[in-house]
């Protein structure tokens, strides 16, 4: 058998091109049904009683009233007398009736006495955090002997917050049952894995759960499950005997569905008279909510940095537990290391860009990340424009500029795909995946085009749906490898038998014969071909099906990137106000499938990442207990204004498409509060040790006040 | 929200009316109300909206005398060029609500007299959000956006964009009630409520404000208002000043700070320092001293004594029309 | 606070259609502002007595246009335009994310103006025009800014746009070429998650979309 391959580079139509994404006018137009738009006949609106204590016992539940009231379907509880309850907003009761107004009158109706127990969520302190665990230490070569011969060494202590996942579409779902038959209208990044996940918790067979996810408002990691409201939404429907459409509040949206752990780690760096970095010692902890958080990857990208030590504690709070937020743990590890070998270089008197360069032998990609740096230097005028701290300002106004590097795995998930071929011409796939707003379906639909020469409009893609074949979770940027990596495969497969169907005509072999332009010809002679559609006439009456794989044979994917960004912030030092200038972004990413899809990835990683650099934490109270910001008011995400002006360099071409298919979801946002807060601390000359950068924080940094505001 | 009853009426009379029973409130806008209403904050049982109330949306330029009705939106005052003309400062602050969609449904009287956004009395927690042992929430819990200048038990800040302007301006409110018209300072709208009970704003039940009016001749005003995002964001920290006299010296300087207290903050001492005085970037800078002076930040936000410093000096020099 | 619980319902008030959406066109009054202003005398002559009835909180008459389509149905005071649209009339175009009059997914226009659909009630718009973002165009007509949406790649996940095709398709009918200024003032009120501020740059650079249909 042939074996799988993407097109050389001068005979891509698709790979590599920029059309615009499929779905784009649907979106565009509102036209666009995603699963909270749903309203099927009969529709009943669910709403979810919450707890307004972080920690708290039931002591005695009350459903009577809300049973009673009138437009009032089914009443369920949650979590009944003698629960304990460890966060607030967890769930207690839900209520399914005719319109979601009443449900909620009906929530209010139910009696609910807690007895109200200590409660801790303020991690920053861990010195106060009761059920703090110690991960133990972890140490190489020498780091005490290297501390004390280095020629400089910083110590700063660092940290940022939890913050939200923030998803538009807020997490839920409509269930509808038909007999023992479950249909889910899910907003889900995993539509092949939800239903066994349903039939679980049900009770019924996973092969009778129907998940469908056409669009999407938004996952970035924190929609994996059907979650307890996806269960209870079904048990609501099922007791109903109608279809129940239960999504998130937006304060619930933000308190349960989805939060990034806190970090916050004491650093001591060193490097030698040649500005090598010699030893680290890092004391980290963090908090993921109630079950704490595992260790950031410290040092990061710098991780054969000799003579190093680690220690970790996961500190427990009373709040939902954290989801895996784009990059898991990167951008945490990214801002603790790249703040500090920031300040290191500062007090070496070097260029960052120079430290980081003398330094790449102890990151995984030294090439990459000289040629990026290279790059990204050029493009922000770095040279003639870069700055030490500590100079001569004028004004209240102060610019600076910063740098960081990241890393990323990317690696294509399991993926299956069919690739149907009509008779009449008609091509189609078929993918158990989903669209959470990368441009999955347009993808798939160029990989169909170019390998059997069409036109976008020529193929059809189906995703979005369980019913179609199983294909990984969107997450950790592994979609576009794993559906890229199956639809080729399948469809070069398809594309042969078609081929040996169309040869005897042509008087040539299969192997001779190419798909391009709407035609299948003699490779070397055009003028002895067909078009597309007299070619797939030749398969005779039944289309031809076939299934492909990831993994499978053939080098269509791999996996491993490198990313530089370079930030240019504008200071007030009157007011601590911070604005971006402009966010320099160089990536990689292997193969680009759809250049201008994957340059919108970058720019949404940098664009979420200076919502977290600047603006995004959550605010849990002290007090009560509860988030402070629970709404999208003082939950402030970075607006259209906020941004300043975004350049991306994709690195693509030789020397990189050779390793195929890369994911590029996740790199992008790794670097921007690293990169942000580096800038800051060269516009005033200090460091502000904690993200986000607010005005009360960079204040404080610039009168010498340290500590978390 | 909890089920309401609805009226519509066409006079201010009969407003008036409606709103004198108890469990009514007045509907302008809509912005500010209905998340009250959402949030279950403040129990309503009818509202009476104001949308139809003939007499109470319109600008007037009447020689030196600057009249807004209540209900005119912020963007038509936005696009009124006799008004923005004769005030340009209106522009600042009507721009400080940096969204279209509220500056087109948010209007002037809703603008002076929305609830404060205390996140403690926007979850329940009330306006002076005490325990249950009196101790307070906002004291012992995350005060960012709290008052540098308390009163009392009081806190929060107001969250007007347009008060400190009408307040530093000198102007009146117009308020029609049961007993017929009044006229007060606008800055006699507010109160710092010292009981559970009692509210932000001295309006006596059914009562309501009609519009406001203000001289605006013979004087230079500005705001400056502290925002972290350009995007639509509460202000940190806003300043309004009014200078009256020929420049360069100012007979009369009011300064007003928004954000920073229950109600509007009139730096009575820093506008006197000023008054008489020629701005320079040293009287300048001892006015905005002046004004924080007795400033008593809280655990976390000593940060806002600074930007009220700040606030103070750049509205000061935008009014004077100097570099600071 | 606790009073007195209004229960009329609009059958029984007596509280028509018609007068209801007279109370409802306040425009009427907006070009004759010379007279009464802050006097409380306004509109005494044409003080119509129902209209200090009160109506809910049960289901009420209005009439609305949506999209160029008339629309009567019956709704409770407290229901929003937002939720009216997409409970009740299956116009789901736009989207209720912040329902707190902060992020812009709801935004719509009413009489031409934009606003947030989840902060308007829907019996406050009785009498009044609604476009929402399907209303400008659709998939296979689609307005200048739709076009330029998908042209730009100005959407990811989607969920946003609705709104902010609304609120630039607003921008660009009042300012054709816009400002940093107006862009600033134009798109304030609108957020999104994904990071698609580039593309929607890209369309009002592109100064498309210089009239609003159906406003």
């Amino acid at each position: 058998m042939a074996d799988y391959s993407w097109p050389e580079a001068d005979r891509r139509a698709q790979i590599g091109a920029r059309p615009a994404r499929l779905d784009g006018p649907v979106k565009s137009t509102g036209f666009a049904k995603y699963p909270s738009d749903q309203n099927p006949r009969g529709l009943l609106a669910a709403k979810i009683l919450t707890c307004p204590h972080a920690h708290a016992r039931i002591v005695r539940i009350d459903t009577s009233a809300a049973e009673a009231m009138a437009g009032v379907r089914v009443v369920h509880v949650i979590q009944g007398e003698g629960s304990e309850i460890q966060w607030a907003g967890d769930e207690v009761a839900a209520v399914a009736a005719v319109t979601e107004d009443v449900a909620r009158d009906a929530l209010r109706a139910i009696q609910v006495d807690y007895e109200v127990l200590p409660h801790f969520v303020t991690e920053e302190d861990r010195d106060q955090a009761p059920g703090a665990r110690e991960a133990g230490e972890r140490a190489e070569g020498d780091p005490d002997a290297a501390f004390a011969t280095a020629h400089r060494t910083v110590e700063r202590t660092l940290g940022m917050p939890q913050m939200a996942h923030m998803c538009l579409e807020p997490h839920g779902q409509v269930c509808s049952w038909d007999g023992d038959e479950l249909e889910v209208d899910a907003s889900t990044q995993a539509v092949s894995t939800l239903a066994g996940q349903f039939a679980t918790e049900l009770g019924v067979p996973a092969s009778q759960v129907r998940i469908r996810t056409e669009y999407m408002g938004g996952g970035f990691g924190s929609k994996f499950s059907p979650d307890r409201w996806g269960i209870v939404g079904a048990e609501l429907a099922r007791k109903a005997g109608a279809p129940v459409k239960l999504f998130l509040e937006r304060d619930q949206e933000v308190t349960v569905a989805g939060s990034r752990p806190s970090a916050f780690a004491r650093i001591r760096a060193a490097a030698d008279e040649q500005g090598k970095l010699v030893a680290w010692d890092s004391d980290s902890w963090g908090s993921g909510g109630l079950p704490g958080t595992g260790q950031t990857p410290l040092p990061y990208v710098f991780s054969r940095l000799p003579n190093r030590r680690t220690r970790h504690t996961s500190v427990p709070t009373n709040l939902a537990g954290s989801r895996a937020w784009r990059a898991p743990n990167h951008p945490q590890a990214c801002f603790l290391t790249m703040a500090v070998l920031d300040d290191l270089a500062d007090e070496l008197g070097l260029d960052p860009i120079d430290f980081l360069e003398r330094n790449l032998d102890l990151t995984g990609r030294p090439d990459t990340y000289r040629e990026q740096l290279g790059i990204a230097a050029e493009m922000a005028s770095w040279k003639e424009r870069w700055q030490p701290r500590g100079r001569e300002r004028e004004g209240a106004v102060q610019r600076g500029l910063g740098v960081s590097v990241h890393t990323w795995g990317g690696r294509g998930h399991s993926s299956n795909c069919d690739v149907t071929v009509h008779p009449d011409g008609a091509v189609e796939a078929r993918i158990g995946s989903q669209d959470i707003g990368t441009g999955t379906r347009t993808i798939v639909a160029q990989v169909l085009a170019e390998t059997f020469g069409l036109e976008l409009h020529q193929v059809r893609v189906s995703l979005g749906d369980n019913v179609y074949p199983q294909s990984g979770p969107s997450g950790g940027s592994s979609t576009v490898g794993g559906v890229t990596a199956s639809t080729r495969r399948a469809a070069q497969d398809a594309l042969r038998e078609v081929l040996v169907h169309v040869a005897p005509r042509l008087e040539a072999e299969p192997e001779q014969l190419l798909a391009e332009g709407g035609r299948v010809f003699v490779d070397g002679d055009s003028s002895r071909g067909v078009s597309w559609r007299e070619a797939a006439a030749q398969i005779g009456g039944a289309p031809i099906s076939v299934q492909g794989r990831n993994p499978g044979r053939g080098r269509l994917i791999s996996s491993g990137v490198g990313g530089v960004q370079i930030a240019e912030v504008e200071v007030d030092i009157d007011t601590g106000v911070v604005h971006i200038e402009r966010m320099i972004a160089v990536q990689d990413c292997g193969l680009i499938i759809n250049r201008r899809l994957a340059e919108s990835q970058v720019y949404g990683g940098l664009i979420m990442g200076v919502g977290y650099a600047l603006y995004e934490e959550w605010i849990p109270d002290p007090v009560s207990g509860r988030l402070l910001n629970a709404d999208m008011e003082f939950y402030k995400l970075a607006g259209l204004v906020d941004v300043g002006s975004l350049e991306v360099h994709m690195m693509t071409g030789p020397g990189y498409d050779e390793r195929g298919v890369i994911g590029l979801g996740e790199p992008p946002v790794i670097s921007p509060g690293a990169a942000i807060s580096n800038a800051v601390a060269n516009a005033i000359g200090v460091r502000v040790p904690y993200l986000p950068l607010t005005p009360d924080r960079v204040l404080d940094a610039l009168a010498g006040r340290g500590g978390p505001a | 929200m909890r089920p309401f009853g609805y009226a519509a009426p066409a006079t201010v009379q009969q407003a008036v009316g409606l709103l004198a029973a108890e469990g009514s409130e007045a509907l302008a806008g809509g912005t500010d109300l209905l998340s009250l209403l959402k949030d279950d904050v403040e129990p309503v049982d009818r509202l009476v909206a104001l949308r139809g109330v003939a007499g109470l949306s319109g600008i007037e330029l009447d020689g030196g005398t600057l009249r807004i009705g209540a209900m005119t939106t912020l963007q038509e005052l936005r696009d009124h060029d006799g008004a923005i003309a004769a005030l340009p400062a209106l522009a600042v602050a009507i721009d400080g609500v940096a969204s279209p969609q509220l500056r087109e449904m948010g209007t002037v009287g809703g603008d002076l007299l929305q609830r404060p956004r205390c996140w403690y009395y926007r979850r329940g927690f009330g306006l002076l959000a005490l325990t249950a042992d009196g101790r307070s929430m906002v004291t012992e819990g995350d005060n960012r956006y709290h008052a540098i200048f308390p009163a009392g038990q009081a806190r929060f800040v107001n969250p007007s964009s347009l008060a400190p302007l009408l307040v530093a301006l000198g102007a009146e409110a117009v308020v029609h009630g049961p007993a017929g018209e009044r006229r007060l300072p606008v800055e006699a709208l507010y109160q710092a409520p010292q009981t559970a009970e009692e509210r932000e704003n001295t309006l006596a039940p059914g009562e309501i404000l009609a519009g406001v009016e203000a001289n605006v001749a013979g004087s230079r005003s500005a705001v400056y208002e502290v925002r972290q995002r350009r995007s639509l964001d509460w202000p940190l920290m806003a300043a309004a000043v009014t200078l009256t006299g020929s420049e360069p010296r100012a007979e009369k300087a009011r300064i007003v700070l928004g954000h920073a207290a229950p109600t509007p903050h009139v730096a009575a001492a820093a506008g006197d320092l000023l008054s008489g005085q020629e701005l320079t970037s040293e009287t300048v800078a001892a006015a905005a001293d002046a004004a924080v002076e007795g400033a008593q930040p809280m655990s976390g936000n000593r940060y806002k004594v600074q930007l009220a410093r700040t606030a103070v000096r750049r509205a000061l020099g935008h009014a004077a029309g100097m570099e600071i | 606070m606790k009073g007195r619980r209004v229960t009329d319902d609009a059958k029984r008030s007596g509280f028509s259609r018609r007068s209801f959406l007279r109370g409802g066109a306040a425009g009427a009054l907006s070009g004759g502002l010379t007279t009464g202003l802050l006097t409380g005398e306004a509109g005494a002559a044409a003080a119509d007595s129902e209209a200090t009835e009160t109506v809910g909180p049960g289901p009420v008459d209005v009439e609305l246009e949506v999209n160029g389509a008339t629309h009567r149905l019956a709704v409770e005071p407290r229901v929003t335009l937002l939720d009216g649209l997409r409970h009740r009339l299956d116009v789901t175009g736009p989207k209720r994310v912040c329902d707190r009059g902060t992020c812009g997914a709801c935004t719509v226009l009413e009489d031409g103006r934009p606003i947030y659909a989840c902060s308007r009630l829907m019996i406050e718009s009785a009498g009044r025009s609604i476009t929402t973002v399907e209303g400008l165009g659709s998939p296979d007509a689609m307005h200048d800014v739709q076009q330029a949406f998908v042209d730009n790649d100005a959407q990811q996940c989607g969920f946003c746009t609705p709104g902010f095709v609304v609120a630039t398709a607003a921008l660009l009918a009042r300012h054709p070429a816009p400002s940093e200024p107006e862009i600033e003032a134009g798109l304030g009120g609108n957020f999104c998650r994904c990071g698609t501020y580039k593309g929607i740059r890209a369309v009002v650079a592109g100064g498309k979309g210089g009239g609003v249909s159906g406003g």
